[in-house]
């Protein structure tokens, strides 16, 4: 116990190298491969220039303004669009990666993408689905009930927010365009009735 | 070419993309053979990571084939089979240039606090990832290196990230001989941490999860003692007693921002994403390690502010060791331990996934069924 100087008895080196293949092959800190944490080695990663070649912008790629320069080599997915892409360039523009503000607006910019993309996807010829998308076959192949029922497991107290996050603003858009439909069936009867009359 | 396409929270699809074209002298192109969804992944997949744009196409653990090559790479040719770190990195930046290769500078200008990571948002560089038919490959005579012929595919494809973090995870630890290791999560990072732990000289190896197929896992893959926190009326009392009310030496967190065993702290990231990550884990580890001890950290968390126990930490006096795992540092010696019979990665691996079916790949993952510990992807099947 702790209020004693004494360390708890454990398992003996040989005891241990019996029963756990390899233990305490890398038993000596000094030789694992990742100390020292820092090592000067320019040489060892493969690199045969001093600064990489810049890669071609192909458009204004946003960038931390807590970068002096934009970095030679970068990611070209999904260039900005739409109102996200404002709200994105916004963020990097003007806030540092310190500020809650510059993350919380990216967040906020990520929601508005999935909505202006669900939209878009209307105007195509393969819409967004969200029963197959969200894989909710695998409801059935992989055991949904089997994998939950009668056992000890944590995140059932919030898997039931999931379908609510998922389909709950669908629901939600369904019921406004409904109501539109409604509202604008209403006015086109009372127009009717009133030349009727 | 056929790639998955993130469509918003919990959606995914595949769909027909342009296949990737050099873009850089030293960039490749590489055919997939196999791809695996991370734990990682559903951290974007429920829409946490700050950034993550609709269109873009997922994956950072995948080994393939190499397709085309820019005019500057010398170190592979077309037919090479690789495997590719996870971390996208220049090898030259004053962070590379001394090793910490995840922390690379030249890569990544939409942040300065995380280096490039193969399809995980733009905050980490917005690169398309390798859950497809083909994937740009930046630096390609950097990161990746030619699958040598007696190594098994699934054990490459494993070492591309999570054999790597979870052997690194141990290291972080900074075990000595005799020490009492706790690992939070039994998930593939965790399990390979557990097994790591006993090559540097635990004398105990305790695995924490709620998940009791996992933690079978745990038991039988990894000789790790096990505890499902969601049987105990209070985690940290149960680790105190087994430890004699010392506390471990070690905790390992491999568990990261959807931590579960507080539903105020998982809603109000998981889902409300008012924080960074739900830090149930991390003041788990805080509270079960003993005064003086050490706290790795390799579960992701995103950039936002979290609510950790800090004086706690502070008081007992831990050290915390951190980093995204500089996975190419680790590769010889985990080559000498799967050779040797040592670390076993593939014996992880559960489902094997088209790529058609992503969406159900994804899902079966992140609602934890059928015993899922390690959905591999196969985008030819």
């Amino acid at each position: 116990m702790p209020y004693t100087p004494d360390q708890p008895p454990t398992a003996s080196p040989e005891e241990l190298r019996a029963r756990i293949p390899g233990w305490g092959v890398d038993l000596d800190p000094a030789d694992r491969p990742a100390v020292p944490k820092e090592r000067f080695a320019p040489d060892e990663a493969g690199a045969h220039w001093h600064f990489p070649e810049r890669q071609e912008e192909r458009w204004p790629r946003e960038r931390s303004i807590e970068h002096a320069q934009l970095t030679p080599v970068f990611g070209t997915s999904c260039p900005p669009k739409g109102l996200s892409g404002v709200i994105r360039k916004h963020a990097y523009r003007t806030y540092s990666e310190g500020r809650a503000a510059h993350w919380l607006l990216l967040l906020g910019a990520d929601r508005v993408d999935a909505w202006e993309s669900h939209l878009r996807s209307f105007f195509t010829t393969r819409p967004d689905n969200p029963i197959t998308q969200t894989g909710l076959r695998a409801e059935f192949t992989g055991h949904g009930l089997a994998s939950r029922l009668g056992r000890n497991r944590a995140d059932l107290n919030h898997q039931w927010l999931d379908p609510i996050i998922v389909g709950g603003p669908w629901i939600a858009a369904g019921g406004v365009v409904v109501s539109v439909v409604r509202r604008a069936r209403r006015r086109r009867a009372r127009r009717a009735a009133t030349v009727e009359g | 070419m056929r790639a998955m396409v993130y469509r918003g929270p919990y959606k995914v699809r595949v769909e027909e993309k342009d296949k990737p074209r050099i873009e850089h002298p030293n960039d490749a192109i590489v055919r997939v053979t196999r791809a695996a969804i991370c734990g990682s992944d559903l951290h974007l997949y429920h829409g946490m990571m700050p950034d993550t744009r609709v269109g873009m196409t997922f994956g950072h653990e995948f080994i393939g084939v190499v397709d085309e090559v820019g005019s500057s790479v010398q170190n592979l040719k077309p037919g090479d089979r690789v495997m590719v770190p996870f971390n996208v990195y220049c090898g030259s930046c004053y962070f590379c240039a001394r090793g910490l290769y995840s922390n690379c500078h030249n890569v990544n200008p939409n942040a300065t606090a995380v280096g490039g990571i193969y399809g995980y948002s733009h905050t980490c560089g917005g690169y398309d990832g390798g859950q497809a038919e083909y994937v740009r490959v930046p630096f390609a005579d950097v990161g990746p290196s030619v699958i040598p012929d007696w190594l098994d595919e699934d054990d490459a494809l494993l070492m591309t990230d999570a054999l790597a973090t979870g052997y690194f995870g141990a290291q972080l630890g900074e075990i000595t001989e005799g020490d009492t290791v706790v690992v939070l999560g039994a998930g593939p990072v965790g399990l390979f941490a557990a097994a790591s732990s006993w090559l540097m000289g635990a004398a105990r190896v305790i695995v924490i999860d709620h998940l009791d197929y996992r933690l079978e896992k745990a038991r039988t893959f990894a000789h790790a003692e096990v505890i499902n926190f969601a049987e105990q009326d209070d985690i940290v009392v149960t680790v105190k007693k087994t430890t004699d009310y010392l506390g471990a030496d070690v905790v390992i967190d491999a568990v990261g921002a959807e931590a579960d065993g507080n539903f105020l702290q998982h809603v109000t990231s998981a889902k409300l994403k008012l924080q960074g990550g739900s830090p149930i884990a991390l003041n788990w580890a805080i509270d079960a390690a003993r005064k003086g001890g050490t706290i790795s950290v390799m579960g992701a968390y995103g950039p936002m502010f979290s609510a950790v126990k800090f004086g706690d930490a502070m008081n007992k006096g831990l050290t915390l060791r951190m980093n995204q795992c500089p996975v190419k540092r680790q590769w010889p010696r985990l080559l000498e331990h799967i050779r040797d019979g040592y670390l076993r990665p593939r014996e992880i691996i559960t489902h094997r996934i088209p790529l058609e079916h992503i969406a159900e790949g994804y899902h079966l993952f992140s609602a934890k069924l059928d015993g899922c510990i390690k959905p591999v992807i196969v985008p030819s099947a």
